[in-house]
């Protein structure tokens, strides 16, 4: 009786159905996202034929292996790959919310000609693909000579991840007061140091909220890698894993080996910015 | 610190006009308070005195030199805003060095500058916290404070006690009152409080629709107002006024009648009007009393409301409506009883169909209670 009225605060008893409704809900997308993920994993610390005997069970003593991880440290260039997407998503992320808070900031604090227009393209941005324009993207990479580079597809992440950033960033920028930009200039402090030291701080939790949504399409991606950069040089972890997919044999061990792997680098980034990003999708929520 | 002064100051935003024309001289070391009902503009001459908007037309002069068109940091003025717009991110010492420090100032001078303040308003105490970990009194003096490490020429005050609970007000208002003196500083104070006006200003700005209604010092203003607006709105409880017909103009004793017919004496100068045209006759709420003998009027408490020290009475008095009496506390008047009370003819205001103050002759200008 004393644990069943715990579990009813004060608030009644339609507060219980309500919140298992909501847990259930959440923890059956939690199980759907996370099952894939499951399933590569401990797959990849096991053996070929226990593989497809049984995908679902876990690794024991006879099918555990580590085959995977040692073809893939040892006869790839797995740490290549790896340091060419670290490079590519933080300089790509870190570009995208950098020139996104500028352009966000001064696209709601500025009243200039053409920002109607700059905005509209913006929103253009969010709603066309970028993937349309591969072509074209394609033969403007060629004839800048930047084909085969790194430089590249940062480029291009920029320009895909900017459009969201911008329309993110620029509803928080609304919520900031304007007294504040108006104490600072009062202060005599330039609008350069205004939006560095007074703007970009208070918008720490948006823009975790944006490196999120940004750094997870650009870590998968497969499709630019492939067409701008797939030479051996330039490989992004995606393209690397691509390697052990044959056109008669598959090396799974490999395959799932190399995609546990990559999950590493992206789990770190989002714990760092996760604590962050919680309290910016709150606070968005909430204002 | 500096003298500022304006010049037939327009502002319009778009097709609206805000500001018709304002002109005022500001002297060195005064404190000026911008008053009048909300939406008349006093906020945006506040503003535009700061420079972080445009002024549509008129010059501004501070320190006699001419500062239209200049930012607010080349004008030497700090502000100190209504919602304190303290830097969230800051703790209290960086916000109020923050300023200093972007200039370029030398670090031994900034915490110098900073400490001399804190001192000053009693927030050394809290340098280290950020501004959510302060109570509303203690962010207002770190506005302040943030003020006046930049030593500006004018100090500008936008409605700085409007967020304070009641007795942190009074306390936060006498602490400004003090302060100005220690700093002789000109400042320029907006408010809608007229407390706060009386009892702060050297001089009042009464503000009505874009325009500056009168100027003059606290007294001056009460006693001698030269418009219904003004005279309705410095004093508390308002002015009474009541409608009168002149039935016989002179220039020292003036005889009107009211409505109900009653038959008032004033002392006020009617020679400019004739007999018949139709005037606001104003009563102040203290200047009425139930010992007078003379205008007197009858009529029954509806309402009585007990400050302490004195009770507001709210009279019904018939045709006219509803007066209200400022009478001793110790009073022992009910709810329904009928009671007469009068007003000297020198107590008296009058105001023609322009709403502009009639003159007053022999005008008593002691505000205590003639008991």
């Amino acid at each position: 009786m004393k644990l069943f009225s715990r579990l009813m605060p004060s608030s009644g008893m339609r507060q219980v159905p309500k919140s298992v409704t909501v847990h259930a809900v959440l923890l059956a997308y939690t199980v759907i996202a996370l099952f894939p993920i499951i399933v590569v994993v401990i797959n990849a610390f096991k053996e070929r034929r226990a593989i497809f005997r049984d995908p679902l069970g876990l690794p024991d003593s006879d099918s555990f292996t580590l085959v995977g991880f040692q073809q893939v440290l040892l006869r790839s260039d797995f740490g290549l790959y790896s340091w060419n997407s670290l490079v590519v998503t933080i300089l790509a992320v870190g570009l995208v919310l950098l020139l996104g808070a500028m352009a966000a900031w001064a696209l709601t604090e500025y009243k200039f000609k053409g920002n109607l227009l700059i905005t509209f393209l913006f929103a253009m941005g969010i709603m066309i693909p970028i993937r349309l324009g591969t072509v074209s993207i394609l033969s403007l990479m060629v004839s800048l000579d930047l084909v085969n580079t790194l430089t590249a597809l940062v480029l291009v992440y920029i320009a895909q991840g900017l459009p969201l950033a911008v329309y993110i960033l620029s509803e928080f920028v609304r919520t900031i007061p304007k007294e504040l930009t108006e104490a600072a200039r009062c202060d005599s402090v330039s609008e350069y140091k205004i939006f560095f030291c007074v703007i970009l701080p208070l918008l720490k939790p948006a823009m975790a909220t944006v490196a999120v949504f940004t750094m997870i399409p650009i870590w998968n991606d497969l499709w630019f890698p492939l067409i701008l950069a797939p030479g051996e040089e330039t490989r992004t972890i995606t393209l690397g894993v691509q390697q052990f997919v044959g056109q008669y044999v598959t090396d799974w061990n490999s395959v799932l080996s190399a995609l546990t792997l990559a999950i590493v680098p992206v789990l770190i980034l989002y714990t760092i910015f996760s604590r962050q990003l919680i309290r910016g999708l709150t606070s968005g929520a909430v204002k | 610190m500096a003298s500022v002064k304006l010049n037939n100051i327009k502002k319009r935003f778009g097709d609206v006009d805000v500001l018709h024309g304002i002109d005022l001289d500001i002297k060195d070391g005064e404190f000026v308070v911008l008053i009048g009902e909300s939406g008349c503009g006093k906020s945006t001459l506040l503003r535009l005195l700061s420079g972080l908007e445009d002024i549509t037309e008129g010059d501004l002069y501070i320190d006699e030199e001419r500062v239209n068109g200049r930012s607010p940091a080349k004008r030497g003025i700090a502000m100190v805003f209504q919602s304190y717009a303290l830097y969230p991110h800051m703790n209290v010492f960086k916000n109020m060095a923050f300023g200093l420090k972007i200039s370029g100032k030398d670090k031994h001078f900034v915490n110098n500058k900073v400490m001399e303040a804190a001192k000053k308003l009693k927030i050394d105490q809290l340098l280290e916290r950020l501004p959510r970990e302060l109570s509303g009194g203690q962010r207002q003096r770190v506005a302040i404070g943030r003020a006046i490490v930049r030593d500006p020429k004018v100090f500008l005050f936008d409605e700085p006690l409007s967020n304070l609970d009641a007795s942190l007000r009074v306390q936060t208002r006498v602490e400004l009152g003090k302060l100005h003196q220690e700093l002789k500083a000109t400042v320029v104070y907006v408010t809608h409080d007229q407390v706060e006006a009386m009892t702060l200003g050297d001089k009042i700005v009464v503000m009505n629709k874009g325009r500056v209604e009168q100027v003059g010092a606290p007294l001056d203003l009460y006693h001698h107002p030269k418009t219904q607006f003004v005279a309705g709105f410095i004093g508390s409880p308002k002015m009474n006024f009541l409608k009168a017909k002149i039935s016989q103009s002179d220039p020292e004793n003036t005889q009107l009648v009211l409505e109900s017919g009653r038959v008032i004496q004033a002392s006020i100068d009617s020679s400019s009007l004739k007999q018949g045209d139709i005037v606001q006759l104003g009563m102040r709420p203290e200047h009425m009393t139930l010992e007078c003998e003379h205008n007197t009027v009858e009529g029954r408490v509806t309402l009585i409301e007990h400050l302490g020290e004195l009770s507001y009475l709210y009279v019904d008095i018939g045709q006219e409506g509803e007066m209200v009496l400022k009478v001793d506390g110790d009073n022992q008047h009910q709810t329904g009883d009928q009671i007469t009370f009068g007003i000297q003819p020198n107590r008296l205001y009058a105001f023609d169909h322009q709403s502009n103050a009639l003159t007053r002759v022999n005008a008593h200008t002691s505000a205590a209670i003639p008991l």
